[in-house]
């Protein structure tokens, strides 16, 4: 079954617009189509859950990621000081947007975790807490996590009715190891050729992976990538940035189209729990313990996970080295504890390593960007006329 | 009759007796600080840790002063001083939007361990827990300040309203072993930073002190039932949370204990209440707010509102009343169970467990709620709004809702705060008054 069409066929301009429209879509239309071919949906929560278990249970996986929409059921369920993803996370529950079958929140954050009893609360349909480790430094931490998967693999056979086999698993781990290797190849357009791909045209392809079965997200992927690397874009003077600050709450697609104007965006953490695990899953072997080892030592690094090994602002100098960044846009979503607390991480080793960044707030529902531009058009111009 | 009615003790007795828990634990505290504060002096290692599964018992086997940064950070508050700590903070770089509590400490940090109550010591250990992920983000702060060791214990709490650990459980066994592991290794850690070898009889005999506390401190939870309530567990709990955190795991800490659960076995044999009268019991779900912390209590006390349960008393115990008891043939492993189950109770106590509070209605004649979620802190806060909402729909217990905070007095609006108060109480007021015509009819 196919979810989406309208991009085949068309040129790669028009493909590209085909799919923002999807990802802007807050109605989910891929995920409504799905459930009226009698699919089950499994709605997990920023940042990363391993979907490889959902998928080997023939259940569509989708990313909890909110949406810039009007909160007129959730809002009353929250108090003041809080960010807006919690919110309209929920929102596009209760106003089924999307019906869910399973709900699956992470200790990520304080707010994060209390979504698990709100959800429990407001619905029928099993609602848990998948907790992925905090203590990513000890040697038995892959050893609990491949149980926890394991626990959760009772669930989802629970709620729908098939057994995941391990078998069933490995040809998952296969699919999503391609889709691994394809958002890795994107992403290494952005380094290498970034004027072939701005941000936003990058955003809106891996976002597709939320809302998509990973072999139609592949199909789009293996299509479009050709022909991205076949553009016949020039290289303008702008500034290669690193964005920072899009691992949960995402910022509206207007406003990184607005960066993409004056910058190259060589690398970011948007979406990062899609490319969380950075190498391909090992298929021999115990899939689930496979899966929980790359997720702790084979993977990104983000605001929301304690590892000795990766202070984050170390992390983040090592992203720009990498992608041959000249500066970063620090930012975080309005309200958003991690992402603020680790601005003063990021804005200090900048500091010290005498890297221009600029620090902004979003909003995903914001839609007046005029002081960001002036900023942004500032900071660009310091550093290219400097 | 209510209301120290002191004509049914003896003057001596009553004296020596009622007020005890708060002399003594003011004392205790004082006295813990100043240790705390003379320790690098005395060539003695801090380890930071946080209420929420302190490991007070292990750590103190190896030496190690405990110091509570979330304490810390309060007292500034009921000091009166934390804006100060927070502008500090705030000009370093801290957002207005993240935990004041973290601020607090940072200013404090930042000005060399300067306190009101007394000076701080550098860290050469931090232990954390994940039961607040604000926990988390804080000890990376040290480790960049100080680049001493942190170590994370890794909790896994329940997974849903309708998950419990059961020792005995297929999942409970699964996440002790991990819980277990990290101990060991945590050992280890304490044994290359201390120099100390590993004492396991001198953890079980910490542990045997919290045993004995943790019995004493549920029965003093447990008396609050008696009607005149004995003690507020606003304020007055507040001071038996301070010393429950302070001294766990210490002689002292659990004496203090027995004597406390004495003195309110005593007040509700002799009817002694809190306030001179008591009209109206409640039960408080959320934090305190530390910078009006008297006033706040005065705002519900001058109407006769007593606060006779609180969640802030079982989730910032770090769950100490979830009725456990460490085996002491099996130090590592009790311990182990302990904090498992003790974490995660406190956890559930921020997150799931509505249906505890309804039941609170009947076990503690509760005329009402009052939540208080804060800026500072989205573990308790988020989902107190909805929390409330379920509760409303199986219960017709009266509730308030107030949002300020625990330290930051920017955030804290007293004038619209009364108002609030003053017009739950009267809605209180005016059903008790239509629930008696009710009953005479």
């Amino acid at each position: 079954m196919t979810l989406m069409e309208s991009w085949q066929g068309k040129s790669l301009d028009a493909a590209l617009a085909a799919c923002r429209e999807l990802v802007e879509d807050a109605d989910f239309p891929t995920v409504r189509r799905w459930r009226e071919a009698g699919g089950k949906v499994l709605g997990h929560f920023q940042v990363y859950f391993p979907e490889e278990i959902a998928h080997a249970a023939g259940m569509l996986p989708f990313k909890l990621r909110g949406a810039p929409i009007n909160r007129n059921k959730a809002d009353s369920r929250f108090g003041s000081y809080l960010c807006s993803v919690i919110r309209s996370s929920l929102e596009i529950a209760l106003s089924e947007r999307v019906k869910f079958d399973m709900f699956v929140t992470h200790p990520i954050c304080d707010a994060a975790r209390n979504l698990a009893g709100i959800w429990g609360r407001n619905f029928p349909y099993q609602a848990q807490i998948l907790y992925l480790p905090q203590n990513a430094n000890s040697t038995y931490t892959s050893r609990y996590l491949r149980d926890e998967y394991d626990r959760v693999r009772g669930d989802i056979e629970a709620v729908c009715g098939n057994q995941v086999t391990d078998g069933a698993l490995r040809d998952s781990i296969r699919l999503f190891n391609r889709n691994r290797q394809l958002l890795r190849e994107l992403y290494a357009i952005k380094r290498e050729t970034p004027w072939l791909l701005p941000v936003d045209e990058a955003y809106v392809l891996v976002a597709l992976g939320g809302i998509l079965p990973r072999e139609e997200h592949n199909q789009v992927l293996e299509a479009l990538l050709p022909q991205i690397r076949a553009r016949r874009a020039k290289k303008q003077d702008k500034v290669r940035v690193v964005f920072e600050g899009g691992f949960c709450e995402q910022p509206p697609l207007d406003l990184l189209r607005l960066i993409a104007q004056s910058c190259y965006v060589v690398d970011d953490d948007l979406l990062i729990g899609l490319r969380w695990i950075e190498k391909d899953v090992p298929i021999a072997g115990d899939p689930l313990f496979n899966l929980a080892d790359a997720y702790v030592n084979a993977s990104s690094y983000s605001p929301v996970q304690h590892d000795l090994r990766k202070p984050k602002e170390k992390m983040l100098l090592e992203r720009m080295r990498n992608s041959a960044a000249e500066a970063a846009i620090i930012a975080a979503a309005k309200m958003c504890e991690p992402g603020l607390d680790e601005q003063v991480a990021y804005t200090r080793a900048l500091d010290e390593a005498k890297m221009p960044y600029i620090v902004s707030e979003f909003e995903e529902a914001m839609t007046s960007f005029d002081s960001l531009q002036t900023q942004l058009e500032t900071f660009v111009e310091n550093i290219l006329f400097e | 009759m209510q209301n120290g009615d002191k004509s049914m003790t003896t003057g001596d007795e009553a004296s020596k007796v009622i007020g005890r828990g708060a002399r003594e634990g003011a004392r205790l505290f004082r006295e813990w600080f100043e240790a705390l504060t003379g320790a690098p002096g005395r060539g003695e290692q801090t380890a930071y840790v946080f209420v929420m599964g302190s490991l007070a018992e292990l750590l103190r086997t190896f030496g190690f002063h405990l110091s509570f940064p979330e304490i810390n950070s309060l007292q500034t508050a009921v000091r009166r001083v934390a804006q100060d700590y927070l502008n500090v903070a705030e000009d370093y770089g801290y957002s207005p939007d993240i935990c004041g509590y973290v601020k607090a400490d940072v200013g404090v940090q930042l000005r060399g361990g300067e306190h009101p109550m007394g000076r701080i010591p550098k860290p050469t250990l931090a232990v954390l827990t994940n039961a607040c992920n604000t926990y988390l983000k804080w000890a990376e702060i040290w480790e960049r300040m100080y680049h001493m060791p942190t170590f994370t214990l890794d909790i896994p709490g329940s997974r849903s309203a309708s998950y419990r650990h059961t020792p005995g459980g297929r999942d409970f066994e699964r996440d002790c072993k991990y819980v277990e592991h990290q101990v060991r290794e945590l050992i280890s850690l304490c044994e290359e930073i201390s120099g100390k070898s590993f004492d396991i009889d001198a953890l079980r005999e910490r542990l045997d002190h919290t045993n004995q506390m943790a019995a004493a401190y549920s029965e003093v939870l447990r008396v609050n039932r008696s009607r005149p309530a004995p003690f507020n567990a606003l304020n007055e709990g507040t001071i038996y949370l301070g010393v429950c955190n302070a001294l766990r795991g210490d002689p002292r800490g659990s004496q203090y204990f027995k004597d406390l659960a004495q003195e309110m076995a005593y007040k509700a044999a002799h009817r002694i209440g809190t306030l001179p009268e008591e009209k109206y019991r409640l039960t408080f779900v959320g934090v305190p707010c530390y910078p009006i912390f008297r006033r706040f209590y005065e705002l519900f006390a001058t109407w006769g509102g007593v606060f006779v349960t609180s969640t802030y008393l079982q989730f910032a115990a770090g769950g100490l009343d979830v009725g456990f008891e460490y085996d002491l043939r099996r130090p590592i492993e009790g311990l182990a169970e302990g904090l498992l189950l003790g974490v995660s109770y406190a956890m559930d106590a921020m997150f799931f467990r509505e249906r505890e509070l309804v039941e609170w209605v009947k076990a503690y004649h509760t005329d009402g709620i009052v939540y208080h979620p804060i800026k500072s802190c989205r573990t308790v806060s988020t989902g107190l709004a909805d929390k409330r909402r379920a509760i409303s729909e199986m219960s017709d217990v009266m509730s308030l809702v107030i949002e300020s905070d625990l330290v930051d007095k920017r955030v804290v609006s007293e004038a619209q705060m009364k108002n609030r108060i003053d017009a739950f109480f009267e809605g209180l007021a005016s059903r008790k008054l239509r629930t008696g015509a009710g009953a005479a009819a």
